[in-house]
């Protein structure tokens, strides 16, 4: 089945959950008016990024009766979203999360693994970190999320490759940084290794990073979608705010396959082996 | 160019969005449409002030020209070509009114240590400080933020007057080494002259900030790149070639000037103690 996703590049307001629900209903609006069947927010898409001690003011449960997200489930009636939040739990842990929403329920959670604590990061002294990796089925395909650092790390792909993700969405509020070449210099390490992700494990990737500015560090936006050959079928601008859709042909994920059959031939035992034995020898040091 | 300087290049298209977005959405978000700089000749104003412009609009710009009774000529001359260029509006105050009483009776007549050097570093804090309060009530009586004009490597070398000229707003270069300062000026098209003339604070006649430190902005900017950006060791930047005393200087004092980069240490009594662990940005809520 062929469908249609938009990504919604915007620049949330640090702290001003209402503020950023109306933006997000107006851009979930908006998808629906281009007929996209899925829209992806970025990471913190509901909070802002830096929120630091902010986290229990601006955080959510991922359920219907929590009036930040009763709107946005019932949203997803008519058009799947993903959006990144702070997710309270019961028992007051603050989470980076992000939501698959669908036909009025949540589809899943992904909580973010890897929490940065250095250069500009500080995140692991506001959240917790999530202790699953797992993708799951939705009416579109089988997909996994990542959110920001997650993406920095080979294994979160991997997993979610071998879980049966067909879709890689990452949510990410990356900050531009190093103007010495043509390119940013983050954007040009975001790109390499998104790429190669599409093309090494045949997946669609599908970016949506944010924009704006929260004390003096810019997000540069540059979401994309990148089909499973790794050729990059839409992009949105740097700096800029930006609704961009993507036609979705599901036909590209069996013919990336017949040429490269990565999936076909990985030897995931061998690699679960490998890693029992490295765990293990580690363990015993 | 120096080839110790490559890796400092930048792409000033780059660099230029950067800091125009930066300048206008922190000025902007929290509910102001004017930016006022200190204009004083030299490339950093200069610089910021197209930028500034770029960003707000000339008509939302204005440069305080703040001239002291010796201060260069060609300052303001310089500082008037680049109001001209831009056409922003300029206010001239001197300070010489302001600070004159306070250095007679306080600085000149009791000279607390006898080296000229100390008397020349508090007046020149004085005048510093005398700008700041000028441009604070200025940004005041113009619902105007102050647009900061400071540089990466007086920040580092810690070559700056605590709550002086370093106190602003929002701070659009100080990311940016002098060399990469010269060359996003020379894409904005700054006139010439001021990016070819020698930096000066200008507090007493003749003074350079080279003469000054001691060492040139290249040697400083080059240096202070492989320590701070690149993260090495200084008796690795010693091995690359660079000057041992040299080095060791810079190392000093970004050390010993810390603490101009930094809130005030606050003495912790309380559970929750602002500076320490009361964290929100600016941007909250904004």
């Amino acid at each position: 089945m062929n469908f249609k996703i938009a990504l919604a590049q915007f620049a949330p307001r640090l702290g001003d959950v209402n503020a950023n629900l109306t933006r997000i209903l107006g851009l979930i609006a908006q998808s629906r008016a281009h007929n996209a069947d899925l829209v992806v927010f970025p990471e913190l898409a509901l909070t802002g990024y830096y929120v630091k001690d902010l986290q229990t003011q601006v955080a959510a449960r991922p359920r219907a009766d929590d009036p930040r997200f009763a709107p946005l489930l019932d949203a997803s009636r008519e058009i799947d979203i993903v959006i990144g939040f702070v997710e309270e739990d019961a028992r007051y842990r603050y989470f980076i999360s992000a939501a698959y929403l669908s036909a009025g329920r949540v589809a899943h959670i992904q909580r973010k693994v890897y929490l940065p604590t250095y250069r500009i990061f500080d995140d692991a002294r506001f959240f917790a970190p999530g202790n699953s990796l797992r993708a799951f089925d939705t009416r579109l395909g089988r997909a996994g999320m990542m959110i920001c650092e997650d993406a920095w790390h080979l294994s979160t792909p991997y997993v979610l490759w071998m879980d049966g993700a067909d879709f890689l969405i990452d949510l990410s509020a990356s900050p531009g940084y190093g103007v010495s070449d043509a390119e940013l210099a983050s954007a040009m390490s975001t790109d390499a290794f998104l790429r190669a992700y599409a093309e090494l494990t045949t997946t669609f990737v599908i970016y949506c990073n944010r924009v704006g500015i929260e004390d003096g560090i810019t997000f540069w936006g540059g979401s994309c979608v990148i089909a499973p050959d790794g050729a990059m079928i839409a992009r949105a601008p740097q700096f800029e705010e930006a609704l961009t859709c993507a036609e979705i042909d599901r036909d590209a994920l069996r013919r990336a396959r017949l040429r490269l059959p990565t999936l076909r031939d990985e030897q995931r035992e061998l690699v679960r082996h490998e890693l029992g034995r490295i765990a293990k020898r580690e363990l015993s040091q | 160019m120096n080839d110790l300087l490559k890796p400092l290049q930048i792409n000033p298209d780059l660099a230029r969005k950067i800091i125009v977005a930066f300048i206008r959405e922190e000025i902007t978000r929290v509910g102001f449409s004017r930016g006022i700089l200190g204009l004083s000749g030299g490339i950093d104003s200069a610089l910021v002030a197209y930028l500034a412009v770029e960003a707000l609009g000339a008509e939302n710009v204005t440069g305080i020209l703040m001239p002291y009774r010796t201060s260069n000529p060609a300052s303001r001359a310089d500082a008037e070509l680049v109001a001209r260029q831009l056409g922003i509006a300029t206010r001239v105050i001197e300070i010489t009114p302001m600070v004159e009483p306070y250095l007679a009776q306080y600085v000149d007549a009791h000279p607390e240590r006898s080296e000229a050097q100390s008397k020349e570093r508090r007046r020149g804090n004085v005048m510093a400080r005398a700008r700041m309060i000028v441009l604070y009530d200025q940004s005041e009586a113009l619902r105007a933020l102050v647009i900061g004009t400071s540089n990466k490597t007086e920040a580092l070398l810690g070559y700056t007057t605590q709550f002086g000229d370093n106190a602003a707003a929002i701070q659009p270069l100080a990311d940016l080494y002098k060399f990469q300062v010269r060359q996003l000026a020379r894409a904005l098209n700054v006139p010439d002259a001021i990016i070819a003339k020698a930096p000066s604070a200008d507090l007493w006649q003749g003074q350079t900030d080279e003469g000054e430190l001691g060492f040139t902005y290249d040697d400083a900017d080059a240096i202070l790149y492989r320590l701070v950006d690149e993260r090495r060791h200084a008796d690795d930047v010693i091995a690359l070639g660079f000057d041992a005393r040299i080095v060791q200087r810079i190392v000093a004092l970004m050390q010993r000037n810390q603490f101009k980069r930094v809130l005030s240490p606050v003495a912790k009594i309380s559970a929750r103690t602002v500076g320490a662990d009361f964290l929100y940005n600016r941007d909250w809520g904004k």
